[in-house]
């Protein structure tokens, strides 16, 4: 195994993923083989090759710095789970 | 009334046109044939039945008043990637089992504008990540040719559903195959055009270097029709490129005589099963016998694709998904603990398996240590794919091969090996890495499974993918053939 429990577990949190105890084991096994298999890559000559940045090496657009949209929170938020006042609501983050 | 369902869009054009039937007797029709037989494929999410007819009685109003649309009362379908204001959009997901899009994805309004009604949002891979549809929290759609087999993923019920013929169009989306491949598998025809040609604005990001949308038709002349309704420079898509459309239905029309195929070695290798070989290897013939020319050419670092497009996608699908936090939108977790334990859970319950492992696999290249070994790596690697492509660009002017090294295998024979499924796409990812326009076109049949033939074009050569493979359904019928139970 090229992955350890401690590096999935490791992993999990940089990713915010809570898995259930059962999914380590099967997480660590998958992980490994998929980590095995893209290794391959390492054999590759890249000597001062420049990595992609876009397939047709195109740049960003730049926009004139002005608005275009309108407000349209109160539909956005419809979606959210949990709102007061135009604001979401999280679990306590301040004592 | 004659079939309706049998007909492809640009046969049930001329139809509303000479108003031999309406859209609203068109939409009925299908309507009622996907409430017959949805049950046995499970290709839909959502079916949008009031919002269809509606849809097709304006398109009937709009004909009476002589103001037609370019798909004017055409039904279509949707992935569930593509945002529908006010209709769930999934994305195969739990996580999303709640949203309501508030908007339309730009595919979503340019199709509306033109006329086009929308069945339904069909059933697809978690995100778009799988090759089988069996990743989808919805549970799998069932390939119409084989109802134990994989339609292909991840747009399996846009395939299905032009396979079943409950639509004649669908769209897709592609980041490493995923509408190629199981256009091939279900004996349909699937174009993903050239990286920025197609606006991505409102389809839901996987990797966004890779994802592209296109469509999935029985025709290459009915993928041309749709393309050039959707292609299209989109200032809301900050990867948009802005070129002019070509009237693809017109140089669709043109001969494939002095068309230079070019054919890579290693796409007939072990890896691909020898009955799909040999029907590959007949189309290329058939090309060769309408005038085409055969090259064979090298693409050095092709064998790399894969394992490069399992560092870039996953890489970036862990950034993509990182809005998934379950404040804003989406499956929030029950009685969080405090804002990590929310966040955490939230993601863990509603992500599945495959969707975790690939943002884990993206969290693990992309941290501290291990970037330049994998991330960077991959981008050189996939620099040299580019120029591979490039390279052999120089000599021809299309590159002909399988599209899956397989027919459609069984459901539930993959669904344990992450490699094996991912290799089911070995054949399709060099395009998305170099950002090049494919399409998949049914050449035949293997043990009553339908095979496809794979052809890559340079960048803003879809005329030339569609015009190959419409000159291709000019002498041959595959795309015609139906599935028995879906006649």
């Amino acid at each position: 195994m090229s992955l350890d429990k401690e590096q999935v577990q490791h992993i999990a949190m940089l990713a915010r993923l809570k898995l259930k105890p059962e999914e380590y084991a099967q997480s660590v096994e998958k992980l490994s083989r998929i980590v095995d298999f893209v290794d391959q890559l390492a054999a590759a000559d890249t000597d001062g090759v420049v990595p992609m940045a876009h397939p047709l090496h195109a740049t960003q657009r730049l926009r004139p710095d002005a608005v275009t949209d309108h407000d349209e929170r109160d539909r956005f938020q419809q979606n959210a789970a949990a709102v007061s006042d135009g604001l979401y609501l999280v679990p306590k983050v301040i004592e | 009334m004659m079939k309706l369902h049998t007909q492809t869009l640009s046969e049930l054009s001329a139809g509303l046109e000479r108003r031999e039937f309406t859209s609203v007797e068109l939409t009925k029709a299908l309507l009622d044939r996907i409430a017959t037989h949805n049950d046995k494929l499970n290709v839909f999410v959502t079916i949008t039945k009031d919002e269809a007819l509606a849809a097709a009685e304006r398109a009937d109003a709009a004909r009476a008043r002589g103001d037609v649309g370019a798909l004017n009362g055409l039904p279509i379908v949707h992935k569930d990637i593509f945002c529908t204001r006010g209709v769930k959009t999934s994305c195969g997901s739990r996580m999303l089992d709640n949203f309501i899009s508030p908007y339309d994805a730009t595919v979503v309004e340019k199709l509306a504008a033109a006329g086009a009604v929308v069945l339904g949002k069909t059933n697809m891979d978690e995100f778009a990540m799988g090759s089988s549809n069996e990743t989808s929290f919805y549970g799998p759609v069932k390939n119409p040719w084989n109802l134990d087999c994989s339609p292909g993923g991840s747009s399996g019920g846009s395939s299905a559903a032009v396979a079943a013929r409950f639509a004649p169009a669908a769209t897709g989306t592609d980041t490493g195959g995923s509408i190629r491949q199981p256009a091939a598998l279900t004996g349909t025809v699937g174009i993903k055009p050239t990286y920025g040609r197609v606006s991505r604005y409102g389809m839901i990001a996987f990797a966004s270097s890779l994802d592209q949308a296109g469509v999935i038709t029985r025709s290459a002349e009915d993928a041309a029709r749709l393309l050039g309704v959707m292609a299209g420079f989109d200032e809301r898509d900050s990867t948009s490129i802005d070129q002019p459309v070509p009237d693809y239905t017109a140089e669709i029309g043109r001969s494939i005589e002095g068309l230079r195929v070019g054919i890579v070695r290693q796409h007939f290798d072990a890896g691909l099963d020898e009955q799909t070989g040999v029907r590959v290897k007949e189309a290329i013939a058939a090309l060769e016998s309408m005038g085409a020319t055969t090259v064979e050419v090298n693409l050095p670092s092709i064998d790399l694709s894969v394992p490069t497009y399992y560092v870039v996608a996953p890489a970036e699908c862990s950034s993509n998904l990182s809005r998934f936090d379950g404040v804003r939108f989406g499956y929030r977790a029950k009685d969080p603990e405090d804002l990590l334990d929310l966040y955490c859970r939230s993601r863990g319950e509603g992500f599945g398996d495959e969707v975790k492992r690939r943002i884990m696999t993206g969290a693990y290249v992309l941290s501290a240590g291990y970037y330049d070994a994998y991330y960077l790596k991959a981008q050189q690697v996939r620099a040299l794919i580019a120029e591979d492509f490039k390279r052999a660009f120089a000599e021809v002017d299309v590159i002909a091969g399988p599209t899956a090294p397989a027919p459609a295998f069984r459901l539930g024979d993959k669904v344990d090996d992450p490699i094996q499924m991912y290799l089911n796409d070995i054949y399709t990812i060099g395009a998305n890495l170099a950002g090049l326009p494919a399409i998949s076109v049914p050449c035949g049949f293997v043990d009553n499974l339908p095979v496809g033939l794979h052809l890559v074009g340079p960048h803003f050569a879809e005329s030339d993918l569609l015009r190959c493979a419409h000159q291709y359904q000019l002498q041959t019928d595959f795309h015609r053939a139906c599935p028995e139970a879906f006649q």
